[in-house]
């Protein structure tokens, strides 16, 4: 555990009945830190964000915040909050009184809860809408009123799960640059749960790959993006064409293939589409499929390495379906893998 | 032009077939004759009034009204948290639960009432109020369980959890949350309880002793030894009892969304 973690996963493991969830996680986050979650879903993600917010209680291990040890806290004493995938709003209450819930069971009455839950309000605009019921607003509005009647209750840790999924593209942009403004202007502490590489890679300052109940790759999102570890976070991440590499020739579905250029010290190999050079090189492929993408062009390739993707600019010539076509991988410009599988 | 009339018609006789009867006791309960008959003879309020003045009548209303009332209720104290844990938590048996909370809706009320009779009453000589209260909280108890389940399936339990996050407890959550959300449903549950209650017959029948007997059963005894229009009367005026009530329940609470 480090000096500066402030909310500390030591060998955590989690589990439904008899089916392990998470095994042995260790995670330190620091104070201020908006930390995401990423992985395919049963990777463990969600069910660590619930114990970390007292939902789940793990069958090992210690989860510590701010100095203390949690475990065993009730989840309705911990100062974590949360805000749910489908937002958990009281039907049944206005949108102030929602805010308000939080407060009042802290004992706030009067004045004092009105500003409060007014600035709580404000600060997501949404300071008209105190009088509305919950199920009249837009799911872009619900998911503001669930962040406000959160943060007003000033948690030392702030849960999302998948927060930008059910929102449609532009709201998702517009909530992605709000929840960095919240995060910043109170500074505290946010993790989110996401399947999504994209959402994690624009809002996080570092980024957990999960997978199977264990952490994959911890790092910023440059890291991930350009520095996969593994096969399984390459590929997560937008690597299409990945290899093994074994006995110093790289492995394909047919064989093995001699590449151009000296072959790093690594388990595998991954390309982008973007890092294939299409129209010369010691490789022959047929193009089986080609779109159109604006500014470029998307490739498949039936190779005798297995299926190429490959991405070029569009103001290139255009290859043809079915023709032969050259090509390479250079070795300089892939990602070497430290684990395979 | 017969085939365009065929629709129509059966339509109507279907609603006379089902309305018909109401309706002719409607009409026997204003006659101005002394014996329950169609058409009737004459008009006059002799026979509304008659009802009040039946002191067995009285009795056995208020009878009714408490088993119907307090056996809802206690049906409901039951039948909420059963609802809430067949809804909430993977229980082993929750199935096989389910069938027996059903038992009362499929098992016919003679056999009910003559095994209450046989193997409670008898004995363990359990007092008749006692033991009509308890048939009556049992043969409501479905209902109770079933329109609760689906208000409580229509609400998403993560706002319990939300609650809890934001500080209350795990039966606070209960009351601040889910309470109010499933309000509309018990109140269904509670009209369709009473209404049942109130009109149950077989298994009053068997329990009901010296002088304690529900209303329905009065009547039916009634009617074996008088044979005026009073029967008719206090017919029409329960069943305009319960169109009300169900009438008023679909106008502000939507009741027929839960059934």
């Amino acid at each position: 555990m480090s000096d500066t973690s402030f909310l500390t996963l030591d060998k955590l493991s989690l589990a439904y009945g008899n089916t392990v969830a998470v095994k042995d996680l260790d995670l330190d986050i620091r104070k201020g830190e908006l930390l995401a979650l990423l992985g395919p879903s049963g990777c463990g993600k969600t069910t660590t964000m619930r114990s970390i917010a007292g939902l789940m209680t793990p069958v090992g291990g210690r989860i510590r915040l701010d100095g203390a040890d949690i475990t065993r806290v009730a989840a309705n004493k911990r100062a974590v909050g949360l805000v749910f995938q489908s937002y958990a709003l009281f039907p049944h209450l206005t949108v102030f009184e929602n805010v308000a819930f939080g407060l009042k069971l802290k004992g706030m009455r009067g004045a004092e809860l009105e500003a409060k839950v007014a600035s709580g309000l404000k600060s997501v605009g949404l300071a008209a809408f105190a009088d509305r019921k919950t199920p009249e607003l837009s799911g872009g509005q619900q998911q503001r009123v669930a962040l406000a009647r959160s943060m007003v209750m000033e948690p030392k840790v702030l849960l999302l799960d998948e927060p930008l999924s059910n929102l449609d593209a532009r709201l998702r942009l517009e909530m992605r640059t709000e929840l960095q403004r919240v995060q910043k202007e109170s500074g505290v502490t946010m993790i989110f749960v996401t399947h999504d590489q994209v959402e994690a890679l624009a809002l996080a300052d570092r980024i957990v790959v999960m997978k199977n109940g264990a952490i994959e790759q911890i790092g910023t999102p440059e890291e991930i993006y350009n520095h996969p570890v593994s096969s399984f976070v390459a590929d997560f991440v937008g690597f299409e064409n990945i290899f093994a590499i074994r006995d110093g020739k790289l492995v394909a579905g047919t064989g093995e293939v001699f590449l151009s250029g000296k072959l790093p010290e690594a388990a595998g190999l991954a390309w982008r589409p973007r890092a294939i050079s299409l129209g010369s090189g010691p490789l022959k492929g047929i193009v089986r499929g080609v779109s159109f993408a604006g500014g470029t062009r998307e490739y498949v390739l039936e190779t005798p390495l297995g299926i190429i993707k490959a991405e070029v600019d569009a103001a290139l010539p255009a290859h043809a379906l079915g023709t032969d076509v050259a090509f390479d991988l250079p070795v300089g410009s892939a990602a070497p893998l430290k684990r395979f599988g | 032009m017969t085939q365009r009339l065929f629709a129509p018609i059966t339509l109507l006789l279907v609603l006379i077939f089902l309305i018909g009867p109401f309706l002719i006791i409607v009409a026997a309960s204003f006659s101005a004759g002394d014996t329950l008959a169609f058409p009737p003879q004459g008009f006059s309020f002799k026979w509304i009034l008659k009802v009040f003045t039946v002191e067995s009548f009285r009795d056995s209303f208020v009878m009714s009204m408490f088993l119907a009332i307090g056996g809802t209720f206690a049906a409901l104290l039951l039948g909420i948290p059963a609802a809430y844990a067949m809804s909430r938590y993977k229980l082993p048996f929750s199935e096989t639960v389910r069938t027996i909370v059903s038992a009362p809706i499929i098992v016919p009320g003679i056999i009910v009432g003559l095994a209450l009779l046989r193997y409670f009453v008898v004995p363990i000589g359990l007092s008749i109020t006692l033991a009509l209260f308890l048939a009556h909280t049992a043969l409501v108890l479905p209902y109770a369980v079933r329109v609760v389940s689906a208000s409580l399936n229509n609400l998403r339990s993560d706002i319990e959890e939300a609650a809890v996050l934001l500080g209350s407890s795990r039966l606070g959550a209960f009351f601040r949350v889910v309470l109010p959300n499933i309000r509309g449903g018990i109140l269904s549950a509670f009209i369709l309880g009473f209404v049942t209650s109130f009109n149950q017959v077989p298994v009053s029948l068997f329990l009901s002793g010296p002088g304690v007997r529900t209303l329905p059963v009065d009547m039916l005894g009634y009617m074996e030894i008088v044979f005026d229009p009073s029967i008719a009367a206090l017919s029409s005026l329960l069943a305009f009892l319960s169109i009300g009530i169900v009438f008023a329940a679909e106008r502000f609470l939507g009741f027929s969304r839960y059934v």
